[in-house]
Formats: C-alpha cells, sequence, structure tokens
C-alpha cells in the first residue's frame, strides 16, 4: 500500500461539523454538501437502542412461556424496588431540566441538573444492589425459582447498561465542566435519550415482573 | 471567495504522515479495518477447513491407522493401543468447531465485515463510515473474539463439542459430553465478543448507508451490493439480540444452578441430576426454548451469509455481461422479502423437535413462500444473461458459480421445507448438502468473486487472471463433487455428526461414496493454495490497476486504485443514474458511470 | 481461447444436469416399512418439480454463457424491465409453491393426527447411549416413573410403588412391533437431546428431556430393521443403535415375552 501524505478527511455527519459547516462547502472537505438524512449518531442511537429491545423482547418472550409453567412461584417485590423506580424518573426529569438550562445559555445550572441526574442515577444502582440483597436476606436467590433467575437477570442486565450510561454522564459532564461557554446541545440530547430510554426500559421490566 | 475559503478549510484539516501503528494497526479508516477483518476471516477459514478435512477423513476410513496424525494431534487420536484412531470426543470437536468458525468467524465476517467495510463509503460517496472510531472498535472486539475461539482448542477437557447449535442439556451438563467444560465457556465468551463487534459493525453500516449517501445517490439508484449490506446489517442489529438472551441463560444453567433450559427428571450415566438434599437440581426448564431463541437468530444468519453474495453476484454480472441487471425493483423487492420472510421461519428446523404441530404448519408457511423471491432472483439474473456480451473474467466466473449454487442449493430447501419429508431428511446428510452448497457454496463463491473483482481496487494491482481462473475451476469441480453427492446418502438416511456411519447396516453400503466426497474435499482444500498464491503474490507484484480496470459504474471506481485516506483526492461526486447503465444504445460508449453528469442523450435513472 | 471459459462453464453445468439426474433417479430411499408412503410421494413429487427446475434454469445458464459472450459486433440488449413477464414468472412460481404448500400441511396433519384408537403403546426412551423400550404390560397402562430413583439397576427410573409398573416389560434396544397394527410410540429421554428414528418407517422424533413426544405409525412388513439415533448426543452418538423386530400382529405379545427373558 502506497505511503502518502494525505489530507485529513473530517469525520462524516457528528454534531460539531455540520455546526462547523465551512461555507462554500460541506465541512471544509470540498464535497457538494451532503444531503444528510438525519444526524448520523442520533440515527446510530436509535439502532442501537432498536437492538437493545429486541435483547429484552427475547427475554421477554421466555419469560411469558415460562410462566405458564407449574412450577412459578411469583416472588414479592422489595418495597425497595419502587423507590428506586422513583429515583430513576427524577433523573430523567433531572437530565431535562439541565438540557433546558443549556437551550437558555445557563451552563451553571446545566451542570448542576446533570449532576443530579447522575447522582440519582448512582442511587438507583445502589438501590437496585441493595434490593438484591433484601432478597437474598429472604432466601431468595438466582436459582431458587424461575420468577427470581428472571429478576436477577432481567434487573441486572438492566442496571449493566445503566452503569454504561453512567459512564457516558460522566463523560458529558466533564466535557460540560471544561467549556466556558454553552456547547451545542445534540451532545446532551443524545445522552438523555438513551438516559429516557433506560427508565422507559426499567418501567417495562417492572410492570412485567410484578405487575402483569 | 468559497475557493479561497475551501482550500484555507483543506490546509486546515492537513495532517502529518502518521506513525505506522495509527495508519495499519489501530486504524479508523474503513479500508485498512475491512482488510485487517478480511485477512483475519483467512486465517480462520484455514482452520475451519484443516477441521473439515479431519471430519471427511473419519467418515471415509473410520477403521484407517492415521498414525502420523496422531503424532501432530495427539489429542485427537489413540496412538496407544489404537495406532491412530480418532477419537469420537474429538471428532464432535470438529463437527461442532468447523461449524462455528465457518458460519460466524468466516462467512459472516470475510462478505460482511470485510467487503462491507471495504465499499460501503465508497459506494455511497462517503470519506469514512459514520463510526470510525466504533469501527476500529469492532475489529479488535473480533479479533479478541477469535482468539478466544482458537483458545478453546487447547483447554484440557477440550474445544466444545455439542455442535455448533449448542443445544442444551447437551451443551449445559459439563458431564454430558467433555466439550461442555470449558471449552463451552469459551464458545460462549467468543460468541459474545463476536456479537459485540457485530452489533457494532451493523450500526456503523445501517447509519452510514442511510445517511451518508452522496448527493443524487437515492435508495433506488444504489448498487444490490449496498443494498445487502444494508439488508444484512437491519437483520443482524434484530436476530442476534435472541442468541445473547439464549447465551446468557446458558451460563446461568451451566454456572448458577437455574433452570431455563433444564428440565426436572434428569439422571446422568445413571445418576440422578439431585442435590446433596435429594432434591433434583434443575426443574421446569425446556430445552426447546434455546431451539428457539438460537433459531431465531440462526435463521436470519444464515441469510446474513448468502445476501451480500448475491448482491455482490448481481453487480460482477452486469459488469462482465455488459448488461443493466434485470429487473432491478423486484431484486430489491426479493432481498427485502427474504430478509423479512427470513424472520418467520426459524421453526423449520425444528419440525421433528416436539413442538406443537400446529407451529410447525406455521413455519411450513414462510419456508415454502421463502422460494418465490429466491426464484425471482435467479430469473433476474437469467435474463440479465440474455444477449449480454459476457467477458468471462475471473470475477464473472465466480458470479456465474454463484448462480448455480443457489440454484442448486435452492431447490433441495423445497424438499426440507415441507414438514413431512423433514421427518426423514432431518439431521441427515441432504441437510448439510443444502446448506453447503447454497449458504456456504454462495458465500463462499461470493467471497472469491468480490476479492477478484476490488481487489484491484483495493491493493492497486491486478490478480492474475490465468491463476484465477483455474482456482475457480478446481474449486467448482471439486465443491460440487464434495457437496452434491451428500444428497443421495442423505437420501439414504445418513446421519449428520456421526463419527462412524458404518456402525449401521443400513449405511454400510454408502462408504465408497463418501470416499469419493472426502478425495473431493481433499482436492478442494488443497486446490485453495492456489488462490492464497495469486493473494499475496499479486497483492505485491501484481500489474498495476487504473481506476477503472473492469469498465464498471459504481463511485469506487471513480478514484484511484486505491484510494487514499478520504477516499477521493478531491471533491466527493454527486451521482446522476443508477450504476447498471450498460449498453444503452444511446449512450457514447458503452457504459455509463453513476457520476456522469447526464448527457442530454441519455436519460436518467 | 476468448471463448472457451464460456464453454467450460457451459460444459460443466450440462455435466452437473446430466450426472445429477442420473444419479437422482437411482433408488435411495430405504425400502418402505411402514404407512407413511405419502411421504415417499412428497419426496417424489418434490424430486421431479425441483428436477425440472433445475434442469431448464441450469440449461439456460448454461447456453447463455455460451452464446451471448462477448466479440465484435453490436452491444448488448438494453432491455431491463418487462413487468408482465416479471409478474408471470413470479405467479406462476408462487401458485407451484402454494400446491406443494397445501400437499405439505394435509401431509403433516395426516402424520400428526391421533391415534387410531387401537394402537399399540409402547414407550422408547433415549439415554446416553441406549434406547429404553417399555411395554405397558397387560393392564395397557404405563408406570410412573421419576428421575429421582434412577439408578444402574433402574435406568428409567420405574416406580414400583405404582401397581401399573409390576407388568411392565423393559427392553434394551430391542422394539418389537406387530405388522399391520397401528402403533403409538411415546418418545421420551433421560439425559439430552436424542431422536428416535427408524429410516425404514419415515419416523423421526426427537427423545426432548422433561418431555413425552407421541408418533405413530403401521409397520407394514415382517422383518428386522434398524433404530438410529438422529440428534449428537455425545460420545456415543454414532452406536446408539437397536433393532427393530416386526412380527406377525397375532404374535406381537409372545415375541415381547420371549424377549424380556
Amino acid at each position: 500500500m502506497p505511503a502518502e501524505v494525505l489530507q485529513k478527511a473530517p469525520s462524516p455527519g457528528g454534531p460539531d461539523r455540520v455546526r462547523c459547516a465551512a461555507p462554500g462547502g460541506g465541512g471544509g472537505n470540498g464535497s457538494p454538501p451532503q444531503p444528510l438524512l438525519a444526524d448520523p449518531y442520533r440515527f446510530g442511537l436509535w439502532a442501537f437502542l432498536g437492538t437493545l429491545s429486541m435483547l429484552f423482547i427475547g427475554f421477554t418472550s421466555a419469560y411469558v412461556v415460562r410462566r405458564a409453567s407449574p412450577d412459578w412461584r411469583p416472588l414479592a417485590a422489595p418495597s425497595l424496588l419502587w423507590l428506586n423506580t422513583a429515583a430513576l424518573a427524577a433523573s430523567s426529569v433531572a437530565v431535562e431540566a439541565a438540557r433546558r438550562r443549556l437551550k437558555d445559555w445557563d451552563l451553571a445550572g446545566a451542570r448542576a441538573w446533570l449532576g443530579a441526574c447522575g447522582l440519582l442515577g448512582a442511587a438507583f444502582v445502589a438501590g437496585q444492589l441493595g434490593a438484591w440483597r433484601v432478597l437474598r436476606s429472604q432466601g431468595v436467590f438466582l436459582s431458587s425459582n424461575p420468577h427470581s433467575s428472571f429478576f436477577y437477570i432481567l434487573t441486572g442486565l438492566h442496571v449493566v447498561h445503566l452503569a454504561g450510561g453512567l459512564v457516558w454522564f460522566a463523560v458529558v459532564l466533564s466535557r460540560l465542566a471544561r467549556v466556558s461557554y454553552p456547547p451545542g446541545e445534540e451532545g446532551l440530547a443524545l445522552f438523555a435519550t438513551y438516559w429516557h430510554f433506560l427508565g422507559v426500559l426499567w418501567l417495562y421490566l417492572a410492570l412485567l415482573l410484578f405487575v402483569f | 471567495m468559497a475557493q479561497a475559503a475551501e482550500a484555507h478549510a483543506a490546509e486546515a484539516h492537513a495532517h502529518a504522515p502518521q506513525a505506522f501503528i495509527w495508519r495499519y494497526v489501530f486504524s479508523k479508516d474503513h479500508k485498512v479495518i475491512g482488510i485487517q477483518y478480511y485477512l483475519t476471516a483467512m486465517v480462520m477459514a484455514l482452520v475451519a477447513g484443516l477441521l473439515a478435512m479431519l471430519i471427511r477423513l473419519q467418515l471415509a476410513w473410520p477403521e484407517a491407522d492415521w498414525a502420523f496424525l496422531g503424532r501432530i494431534l495427539p489429542m485427537g487420536y489413540d496412538v496407544g493401543g489404537g495406532f491412530g484412531v480418532m477419537k469420537p470426543e474429538f471428532y464432535a470437536m470438529l463437527f461442532t468447531m468447523h461449524g462455528t468458525i465457518m458460519v460466524f468467524f468466516v462467512l459472516s465476517t470475510a462478505p460482511v465485515s470485510g467487503f462491507g467495510n471495504l465499499l460501503i463509503p465508497l459506494q455511497v460517496g462517503a470519506r469514512d463510515m459514520a463510526f470510525p472510531f466504533l469501527n476500529g472498535l469492532s475489529f479488535w472486539t473480533f479479533l479478541v473474539g477469535s482468539l478466544v475461539i482458537l483458545a478453546s482448542f487447547f483447554v484440557e477437557s477440550g474445544a466444545a463439542a455439542a455442535g455448533w447449535t449448542s443445544y442444551p442439556p447437551l451443551s449445559a451438563l459439563p458431564g454430558a459430553v467433555p466439550g461442555s467444560g470449558m471449552g463451552q465457556t469459551l464458545w460462549i465468551v467468543g460468541m459474545t465478543f463476536f456479537i459485540a463487534s457485530f452489533t457494532m459493525g451493523g450500526l456503523n453500516f445501517v447509519t452510514t448507508i442511510v445517511n451518508l449517501r452522496t448527493r443524487g445517490l437515492s435508495l433506488m439508484r444504489m448498487p444490490l451490493t449496498l443494498w445487502a449490506m444494508l439488508l444484512v446489517a437491519i437483520l443482524g442489529l434484530l436476530a442476534f439480540p435472541a442468541l445473547v438472551a439464549a447465551c446468557l441463560m446458558l451460563v446461568f444453567d451451566r454456572h448458577f444452578g437455574t433452570s431455563f433450559f433444564l428440565p426436572d427428571g434428569l439422571a446422568l450415566n445413571n445418576m440422578p441430576l439431585v442435590g446433596a438434599d435429594g432434591a433434583p437440581l434443575h426443574q421446569g426448564g425446556s430445552p426447546l426454548l434455546w431451539q428457539h431463541l438460537f433459531w431465531f437468530l440462526g435463521h436470519p444468519e444464515v441469510y446474513i451469509l448468502m445476501l451480500p453474495a448475491l448482491g455482490f453476484t448481481s453487480d460482477i454480472l452486469a459488469t462482465f455481461a455488459r448488461r443493466p441487471i434485470f429487473g432491478y425493483k423486484s431484486m430489491v423487492g426479493a432481498m427485502v422479502a427474504i430478509g423479512g420472510l427470513s424472520f418467520v421461519v426459524w421453526g423449520h428446523h425444528m419440525f421433528v423437535s416436539g413442538m406443537s404441530p400446529y407451529l410447525g404448519m406455521a413455519f411450513a408457511v414462510g419456508t415454502i413462500l421463502i422460494a418465490v423471491p429466491s426464484a425471482v432472483k435467479v430469473f433476474n439474473w437469467l435474463a440479465t444473461l440474455w444477449r449480454a456480451r459476457i467477458r468471462f473474467t475471473t470475477p464473472m466466473l465466480w458470479a456465474m458459480g454463484v448462480i448455480s449454487l443457489f440454484i442448486s442449493g435452492g431447490l433441495s430447501g423445497v424438499w426440507l421445507a415441507q414438514a413431512g419429508p423433514d421427518i426423514h431428511l432431518h439431521d441427515t446428510m441432504f441437510v448439510a448438502a443444502h446448506f453447503h452448497l447454497i449458504m456456504a457454496g454462495a458465500a463462499l463463491f461470493g467471497v472469491f468473486g468480490a476479492t477478484s473483482f476490488w481487489f484491484p481496487k483495493m491493493f492497486g494491482r491486478m490478480m492474475n487472471e490465468p491463476l484465477g481462473k483455474l482456482h475457480f475451476w478446481f474449486t467448482f469441480v471439486t465443491y460440487y463433487g464434495t457437496f452434491f453427492p451428500m444428497h443421495y446418502v442423505g437420501i439414504a438416511g445418513q446421519l449428520r455428526r456421526i463419527y462412524d456411519p458404518y456402525q449401521y447396516e443400513f449405511l454400510k453400503p454408502l462408504q465408497g461414496i463418501n470416499q469419493f466426497i472426502t478425495v473431493s474435499a481433499v482436492i478442494l482444500g488443497v486446490s485453495q493454495i492456489i488462490f492464497f498464491v495469486n493473494f499475496i503474490w499479486s497483492a505485491f507484484k501484481g500489474p498495476r490497476a487504473g481506476e477503472n480496470p473492469w469498465e464498471a459504474n459504481g463511485l469506487e471506481w471513480t478514484t484511484t486504485s486505491p484510494p487514499p485516506h478520504g477516499n477521493w483526492p478531491g471533491e466527493i461526486p454527486e451521482v446522476h443514474r443508477w450504476p447498471y447503465e450498460y449498453s444503452n444504445p444511446e449512450a457514447p460508449k458503452d457504459h455509463v458511470m453513476q457520476h456522469e453528469p447526464a448527457p442530454a442523450a441519455v436519460r436518467g435513472h | 481461447m476468448a471463448k472457451l471459459q464460456g464453454l467450460l462453464f457451459g460444459l460443466a453445468t450440462v455435466t452437473l444436469v446430466a450426472v445429477s439426474t442420473f444419479y437422482f433417479g437411482r433408488p435411495w430411499l430405504p425400502p418402505l416399512k411402514s404407512d407413511r408412503g405419502s411421504i415417499d410421494d412428497a419426496i417424489w413429487a418434490a424430486l421431479v418439480v425441483t428436477g425440472i427446475v433445475f434442469i431448464i434454469t441450469n440449461l439456460l445458464l448454461a447456453w447463455f454463457g455460451w452464446r451471448y459472450q462477448d466479440g465484435a459486433g453490436a452491444r448488448a440488449s438494453y432491455w431491463h424491465d418487462d413487468t408482465r413477464l416479471e409478474w408471470t414468472w413470479t405467479l406462476v412460481t408462487a401458485a407451484i409453491m402454494f400446491v406443494f404448500l397445501f400437499r405439505a400441511l394435509g401431509l403433516w396433519a395426516g402424520i400428526n393426527s391421533p391415534a387410531p384408537p387401537g394402537a399399540m403403546l409402547v414407550e422408547v426412551t433415549g439415554q446416553q447411549f441406549v434406547w429404553n423400550v417399555r411395554y405397558p404390560g397387560q393392564d395397557g397402562v404405563l408406570g410412573k416413573t421419576s428421575g429421582r430413583i434412577v439408578s444402574q439397576e433402574n435406568p428409567i427410573g420405574l416406580d414400583q410403588s405404582d401397581p401399573a409398573a409390576a407388568d411392565d416389560v423393559l427392553l434394551l434396544n430391542q422394539l418389537y412391533l406387530p405388522q399391520g397394527r397401528p402403533v403409538r410410540v411415546l418418545v421420551r429421554s433421560m439425559d439430552v437431546i436424542h431422536s428416535f428414528f427408524l429410516p425404514h418407517f419415515r419416523v423421526k422424533q426427537d427423545a426432548m428431556p422433561g418431555m413425552t413426544v407421541q408418533t405413530w405409525f403401521t409397520p407394514t412388513e415382517v422383518g428386522t430393521f434398524e433404530i438410529a439415533c438422529a440428534e449428537h448426543c455425545g460420545l456415543g452418538h454414532y452406536r446408539m443403535r437397536g433393532q427393530v423386530h416386526v412380527v406377525p400382529a397375532d404374535s406381537i405379545d409372545e415375541a415381547i415375552r420371549q424377549a424380556a427373558q
């Protein structure tokens, strides 16, 4: 392969690229303006959420079929779970508030609300682990009965993805903390979408496991 | 003013030469990543191909003395008393890992991750994929998965041995077969990395194709290769999660005492599987659940293998027949129909599994109907060849080979789709004939066709034509010689995954045919040396290729061979028509490329 | 030389058609010994229809590849759409597939229909790596079993406290069936998935742990045939063979009694 010094071509798409479009050409690469159908990052995230949904749909079908078997012993939801749900819901509200602040050019306010979102999210994780401990103290383990198996696996899978979301939160917060003027809000909006998805997913799981 | 701004911007974006490690190792350039995937898949193919050779040797001469093999592979042969007789546990490992590696690490990888990465940005008219960093990450994740799978060969109890389908309880109980110990665990781990990698790739593919098409490139002006890649990405994103769910539950059944797949009442070696207190270790689980989840992925998966080859074939055929592809719209419709239907036919792998017969009926419906879009594709290809001006280059031969295999393998599917005959044919070599011809064969020939077609673009050099043709003929003839006779022995009842078929009286007469198959298979395997020699030699010493050596129409042929970082030295071309403008009587040349501005006489598409 | 490849491809394809047609015409199916001839009919129908399609499409492929090779003269044809033609071949294919579908569904319904009332009952339990055969004996009822009491002497976990178990007859790898009488087989498994395969009877039913699946058929000829395992079940999968003896219907009880000694 020939070695050449080449022009760096900026990665296509991405919110910052679009905003910094040089006059006369998209992204300064000299090409005709690319007719982006949708922001690639947004599109990619929704595609990923589709994949995640299929994962939980797969588990749901397994769960529904298994529920019909005679050895099903439904377990009672530890009340801590509802507290956790409230915390997660509040964290979604918090991130929306952060977005509102950012739109109004209030950087300090945005950081504060985002921080609150992260704290509530961390509280949710801690609360889930707490709920597990409650169940373990009642003698309900992973292999105790099919309902508990599904409970541990589904909550565990959800919490793992939420932990990933917390990593993302840390990245977004650190970016927000470093700038001196408010950036475009696409990055925060993207994170908020993922975060809300996890919230809705949790509601769905809680209802599936304990209500319906 | 605008030009000055552009030039200024261009300067600002120029960067210093990168170190080797960032250019060729941890690269974010889709072309480098594509080649990395491709080369890794080739290595995995060597491994899985060797496994197949061993399987065939065993099936042809199960009682023979393989002393010299016993010295190279002491874990697989009883060299002590039996003078190099293969061990049954080794055989089980061979067919399990051959299937696993071929399906996932070779034939999902080379056509999709390899060629998809190489071609998509070029064919859509983009500088790179939508998420270059994620792309690089996807390769390294894939590599880790491959290494884990290869590592599983070296654990003491052997690699996974429950079949590539890993049905529990065989795969869930370590005592059921030796490979279900650590080997199966590593299988699950390797597959998890693979699926993560494939998902990352799928996100890139779908985002790039939907969002980063250059001006003028509407969906109905995309080459069929791009359509195939788009559909494959969607299939993967929607189907693989089912296997993830299943693998997760399998891990818990294996190591944490859950009962997703394991029912009550099991006993191994005449010992009930009960705990110290006499209570059963498992209760209420269903092996059928694994099968449903596995095949929910498994069926779309086989189309993931096959669709890219169908896309390549259409593009290569049009180029070398100098004809537009016949019925472009119905080609797209057929691929979409095949992709969609692939989600509702998975139960045809389970007709005799004991699932409800009503479910069996439902699955038979979709399975039989999927023949219709498949047939439409064959008819369209034949019509493309009618009144063509065929140039029989190496890529064209491979494309014709794909059509041949697609016909052969597809038709045997009609036998199996009717649940009744499947009662006799399920788990026989007839099924092995079917999928090796249509899935493995089409994918393999598609990869070879794509390689010979796009090699000049990727490496800037032409492959050697005589060697290419020689490789094709050896492969084509021996491929049929290997897999076509499997129809016959399958109808006669020869079962799959059998270490020694001639233990059965009714199968004893088939040893001769099995030997013929093995000889074909060995020649097939050895013939691949021609390809490797051609590939490696041509990459360094092949004659230099121009921008468009094949006089083709796609956007990839509008840039240098190989393309620079950023794909076009200047502006990205705009698209004015579909990629199949060959032999238009109103056009000055016998082909009009996609980016050429519309001459008044030539109508756009 | 320029036309050589097209010629070779055409010849190779024609050879494939000729050889494969010849070999497909040979009798590969194990001789049929049961009433499931409808499966053989379906296989024949599939062979004929797909065979015709195979021959025609391959001959076209061979012919076009040879005939339409590049050379001096006019360009290739630009014709690339013909809605009527495309609809025609699509609908014809669909119609053929619908016929297959209806026949297939009818066949499947027949095979999965309930067993006739007088069918003889036998249970076959797969186990690594043998077939445990059990007859219900005089009372016609199979005794209860439980996996928890399995042992070396009691491989299927027969519960002797159940009165129905007392007259159950247990055989190893030997199955006795009456000629001309329908038989319903309960297929089960002790450990992993096996598959009860009678090649001469066109019978195959996966033995699923945790499930009992019934299949029924009528043996039509006296003789001894083989039972094979058709689902990978471990190291001994290849040698999990048994024998099925079809005897005249009036001597079936005697045959079972003899075998049990």
